[in-house]
């Protein structure tokens, strides 16, 4: 890829012109008032008067800790579920069947095609129990991993094509190591800062899910702010700026961790 | 010479015992590490999408278009252009307002750290969707949000003058947070690749700035450009969280229908949802080939 600028107007001098200024400045302050009305505004305490009392609310509420502690729970078990589902088969793909490169980047498109609403109402119409299974929030998991499909496969799918699997699995093998020994200590090490990208991104994702918990009445975080935004706004906002929080941390991680540069990172909030 | 083929055609069956051997244990590689992620999403992706299909397609009695047919009532009718209306407003909004800002962030004269300012910050707002960013809007522009109460203080009545964040045009104002910041991140790259040669031979042969961008920079970019907007079309199409914590539930888009039928507050037959849930996989399907043709387009530009 060419990394060469495109040059505007090169001969109109090394400033952007006032019509560019006033743009990126009105975009600047769209992006900016929702976050710092949002955080005036979690502190409005009625009238004039501005206090921490939402924020000291919130920290009481057990039900909050516990959403988010779910929501916590369910990103982990997504991340090593997509990992124990995928890394096999990505890594199989590469190294014996690539001709089956094709039908995995069109199942990894897959989910786009069906949104998480319609996802949502298939698995409700398919799955009636046992109980076990859909009776918990675990349950989430399930559409989860299809939710962070696309990354996880994209990441692992980037990794491993700039790996030499075959020399690393004949010399893993010479030296003894089975399958899994394999996956487990020289595989999943080479792959280290493709899965960071991929299981931070996978964090945002489900950390911010609405859709299928909301609909099958699972109370995770954002459904929990949901709920707090019927009876108390301000609490509400607390809460966003919270949500802002983590998402950024989570892109963060991903920037650093030198995954995100320039790829198309969206997650599946919305 | 009898001997020689004799032993040759007995050396050929157990060779051909051990290649079937390892084929089979190649198969049963395969079967073992690739066959668990088919299964899955078989099982939580393709058959719940089928199921789908046999729901609005047919019921105890047979195959019947009826429930396909009721797609035509004005209530579904009226979620379906609203959906695609606001989904082709709002693509529209971030293609012009994202592709700008990400042209000027790359020019030359740009002021330093402007664009890893612009990347970093698009790459947490089109992650930062759903119930958050309504309440960030209600708190902003709600009927009692700070903008909304600090105007009409200095004499501009918002609500008055016919804006509603919870209408149409206020889902558009809100989609544009994730819909700008997504078109940065993916028209990067396209704008990166316009080579500096271009502009200089368009300009040796005469042309300014408009010339330039009229004959080379946007038919190149409009295969990339197209791409972008087929992306974002359906990155609203299939926003749920978004309309639904801003609205409460109570505007007419697909998503909405869809979990209203499944919560069962609505009149509508649990077929009906199906038959709409599959309208949205159409359209989606429809975006998502046409988004790979333009995309196509767009790599042989870039060579990539």
């Amino acid at each position: 890829m060419s990394r060469r600028r495109t040059s505007g107007t090169a001969d109109a001098g090394r400033h952007i012109p006032w019509s560019g200024a006033v743009l990126l400045l009105v975009v600047g302050l769209y992006f900016a008032l929702p976050l710092i009305a949002t955080g005036v505004f979690s502190f409005w305490e009625g009238g004039t008067r501005y206090g921490p009392s939402a924020y000291i609310s919130l920290v009481h509420q057990d039900a909050l800790w516990e959403s988010l502690w779910l929501s916590l729970r369910l990103a982990l078990e997504t991340i090593g579920l997509s990992l124990l589902v995928l890394v096999p088969a990505v890594f199989w793909m590469h190294l014996r069947v690539p001709r089956l490169k094709s039908l995995f980047d069109f199942i990894s498109v897959l989910p786009f095609v069906v949104p998480p609403i319609v996802l949502v109402a298939g698995l409700t119409a398919l799955f009636h129990g046992p109980d076990w299974f859909v009776g918990t929030p675990n349950y989430l998991v399930a559409p989860y991993v299809i939710l962070a499909l696309p990354y996880t496969y994209r990441a692992l799918d980037v990794g491993m094509r700039a790996l030499d699997l075959r020399t690393l699995t004949e010399a893993s093998h010479s030296l003894g190591a089975g399958w899994g020994l394999f996956i487990l200590r020289v595989l999943l090490p080479n792959l280290a800062s493709a899965l960071a990208g991929a299981a931070l991104l996978t964090i945002a994702i489900v950390m911010g899910e609405f859709t299928f918990a909301n609909v099958l009445l699972f109370n995770t975080f954002a459904v929990y702010i949901n709920y707090i935004g019927q009876t108390s706004a301000t609490e509400a906002a607390a809460l966003t700026l919270l949500s802002f929080v983590i998402t950024w941390l989570a892109m963060l991680g991903v920037l650093l961790s030198g995954r995100g540069k320039g790829q198309a990172q969206l997650g599946g909030a919305r | 010479m009898q001997q020689a083929a004799s032993a040759g055609s007995g050396a050929v069956v157990p060779r051909q015992t051990v290649r079937q051997f390892v084929s089979l244990r190649r198969h049963w590689g395969t079967v073992l590490f690739i066959g668990p992620f088919l299964l899955y999403v078989l099982a939580f992706l393709l058959l719940p999408a089928l199921r789908l299909l046999a729901q609005a397609i047919g019921d105890k009695h047979g195959l019947t278009l009826r429930y396909v047919a009721g797609l035509a009532q004005p209530q579904t009718v009226t979620a379906f252009s609203n959906s695609i209306m606001l989904s082709a407003v709002s693509a529209a909004v971030g293609l012009v307002l994202g592709g700008l800002v990400a042209y000027f962030m790359l020019r030359p004269g740009a002021p330093a750290g402007l664009r890893s300012l612009v990347t970093s910050f698009s790459a947490v707002a089109a992650n930062f969707a759903g119930v958050p960013l309504a309440f960030a809007f209600i708190a902003t522009l709600g009927s009692l949000g700070f903008i909304t109460v600090w105007l009409k203080r200095i004499g501009v009545d918002l609500y008055g003058a016919g804006f509603s964040l919870y209408g149409m045009s206020g889902l558009t104002l809100v989609y544009a947070y994730f819909q700008i910041p997504l078109m940065i991140i993916v028209i990067i790259p396209a704008i990166e690749g316009l080579r500096r040669e271009w502009r200089e031979a368009a300009q040796s042969l005469g042309g300014g700035s408009w010339a330039y961008w009229r004959h080379v920079g946007l038919p190149i970019l409009m295969p990339s450009l197209l791409s972008a907007y087929l992306l974002l079309f359906g990155n609203a199409f299939s926003a749920y969280a978004t309309p639904y914590a801003l609205t409460s539930g109570n505007i007419g888009l697909v998503p909405i229908e869809i979990s209203n039928v499944l919560s069962g507050n609505v009149m509508l037959e649990p077929q009906v949802g199906a038959a709409l849930a599959l309208g949205m996989i159409g359209v989606m399907v429809l975006v998502m080939l046409l988004y790979v043709a333009a995309a196509r387009r767009a790599n042989r530009w870039s060579g990539r």
